[in-house]
């Protein structure tokens, strides 16, 4: 008989796709909500986003034990953060939490890969994006998952702004309006499930602006 | 007269009895928890390949006689995908690369008068960088004065050196303009330190250095150097793939550190080389449909 290795591994990937697009006072970040292990599908109905503080709104695709035990410590800290200081957490400051977070598990990572969007104290849309280790941007749009690879082209073309980097500074705000963005994210979701086996069933979308938040869904391919 | 018992306060003891793992997560102070594993260096090489930091890159610095120049790209790839993290220094691993982000800061301002480069893992030189300039700022309330540039790079090298050969891949440079004037050290996730006059690190570094050592002079001024430093990484930029969005330039001098340029490649290399219009010797002409 030849010789046997062990070989179970900690960690599974759940597939799924997500997505966010700042815009000048609003921001969009929307997710799939396809669960699947290897070619099965678990479940068409899960949803990969969370609202961690009023104006922060985290998706993760990956590993969803790990997003969810990721989920859990962000919110036991943001609630600990508003007992210590009587306010609700910044966008940026989460951001910073969720990199330290997941820094703090560099030698067994969380196997999620994220992307946090909400609006900054002045009330611009922001969106950071992340790698598992917690090494992170602030960006004008992000697409993190299976599907990443097939919408952040389409989004560079679409969106594709000056890099901050550039001195004499360019403007860099996506001109799109909260309609268009939406449009945009429902038009990204159908063309990544043509392509992508491991997005489809729903789109779930949360849309961040001055006036609060509101969820919307939109029905994919189910194949 | 009864003490008062402020155990309740001490955050290293657990608050309830049965302490789960994810309560000492949330309430502890936070450190490194390390997987329960027969084989931890296999384990992180596969941690690795699973989570892909991202690499390749050019960063480069050198003394001149008005302080220190630091320039970097800002591209960073993850395996075959430009990502935002940050490049390694290993050549060998390189396959197929895509860009993750072409807008990566690669430059971290530690504090107004000192500067850290990135290159190797995008998340490991993001935190211990942070955790440097607080160490640097702690030190400046401690001691009523500023860190020296060896202070800084020194206490960087010995934490890097105490989790030598656990998988961290940071190649950096410090430079700053302290009291004994301007200070450059190089800083590696193997736990080594140099001082030194020109360093370049990452993928792109040979073009670099290319550049960089043939134009180098320890008497140029801050706009010839600017340019020197500028055009090396356009040619680093130029000939390796994993390197390249836009070429950031600061300069460091007694009065802390400027941000002086920040130029797309793509428009240096048209305006390094601009296209001559080619002499045509033929027109094609329009065939007449009868």
């Amino acid at each position: 008989m030849p010789k046997q290795q062990a070989n179970w591994s900690p960690y599974d990937n759940n597939g799924g796709t997500c997505v966010a697009i700042a815009g000048a006072d609003y921001c969009v970040i929307a997710a799939d909500t396809r669960m699947s292990t290897g070619y099965s599908i678990l479940t068409r109905d899960y949803s990969k986003i969370i609202q961690l503080a009023d104006k922060s709104v985290m998706a993760s695709s990956g590993f969803q034990a790990d997003v969810r035990a990721l989920q859990k410590v962000l919110a036991a800290r943001h609630l600990l953060y508003q007992h210590q200081h009587n306010k609700q957490m910044s966008c940026p400051a989460m951001a910073q939490l969720l990199s330290n977070t997941l820094y703090f598990k560099r030698f067994f990572p969380y196997y999620s890969f994220n992307v946090l969007g909400g609006l900054d104290s002045e009330g611009k849309g922001c969106v950071f994006t992340y790698d598992a280790v917690g090494s992170y941007e602030r960006v004008g749009y992000s697409a993190q998952g299976s599907g990443a690879t097939l919408i952040t082209p389409f989004l560079d073309n679409q969106l594709k702004s000056p890099s901050p980097l550039l001195l004499p500074a360019k403007d860099a705000v996506t001109p799109l309006s909260e309609i268009e963005a939406i449009d945009l994210v429902k038009t990204c979701f159908a063309s990544a499930t043509e392509r992508d086996i491991y997005t489809g069933d729903k789109v779930e979308m949360l849309v961040l602006n001055a006036s609060g938040i509101r969820r919307e869904f939109m029905e994919l391919r189910k194949d | 007269m009864m003490k008062i018992d402020f155990s309740g306060l001490d955050p290293s003891l657990p608050v309830k009895g049965n302490a789960e793992d994810l309560d000492d997560e949330i309430l502890a102070a936070p450190s490194f928890k390390l997987p329960v594993t027969v084989d931890f260096d296999g384990f992180q090489k596969a941690a690795v390949q699973m989570v892909k930091p991202a690499k390749g890159t050019t960063t480069l610095a050198f003394i001149f006689k008005h302080g220190v120049m630091v320039a970097a790209d800002s591209r960073a790839s993850m395996g075959g995908y430009i990502c935002k993290a940050l490049l390694i220094l290993n050549l060998y691993k390189i396959n197929l690369y895509l860009a993750a982000s072409q807008s990566v800061k690669k430059i971290i301002e530690i504090n107004p008068y000192m500067l850290g480069t990135m290159a190797g893992g995008a998340a490991d030189c993001q935190f211990w960088h942070r955790n440097l300039g607080i160490k640097c700022r702690l030190h400046e309330l401690a001691n009523k004065r500023r860190i020296s540039v060896a202070g800084a790079s020194k206490l960087l090298a010995n934490i890097l050196y105490s989790y030598r050969g656990m998988g961290l891949s940071v190649g950096t440079m410090i430079a700053g303009y302290d009291e004994s004037g301007a200070g450059l050290y190089y800083v590696d996730s193997e736990g080594g330190r140099l001082k030194g006059t020109r360093f370049s690190v990452g993928s792109g570094s040979p073009y670099a250095y290319g550049v960089l050592d043939s134009g180098y002079s320890f008497d140029l001024s801050v706009e010839d150097a600017a340019e020197l430093a500028r055009r090396a990484i356009y040619h680093a930029t130029f000939r390796d793939g994993a390197s390249g969005g836009v070429a950031s330039v600061y300069h460091v001098g007694p009065g802390g550190w400027k941000k002086l340029s920040g130029d797309d490649v793509g428009e240096m290399h048209y305006s390094y080389y601009p296209i001559e219009p080619t002499t045509v010797e033929q027109e094609m002409a329009d065939v007449r449909i009868a």
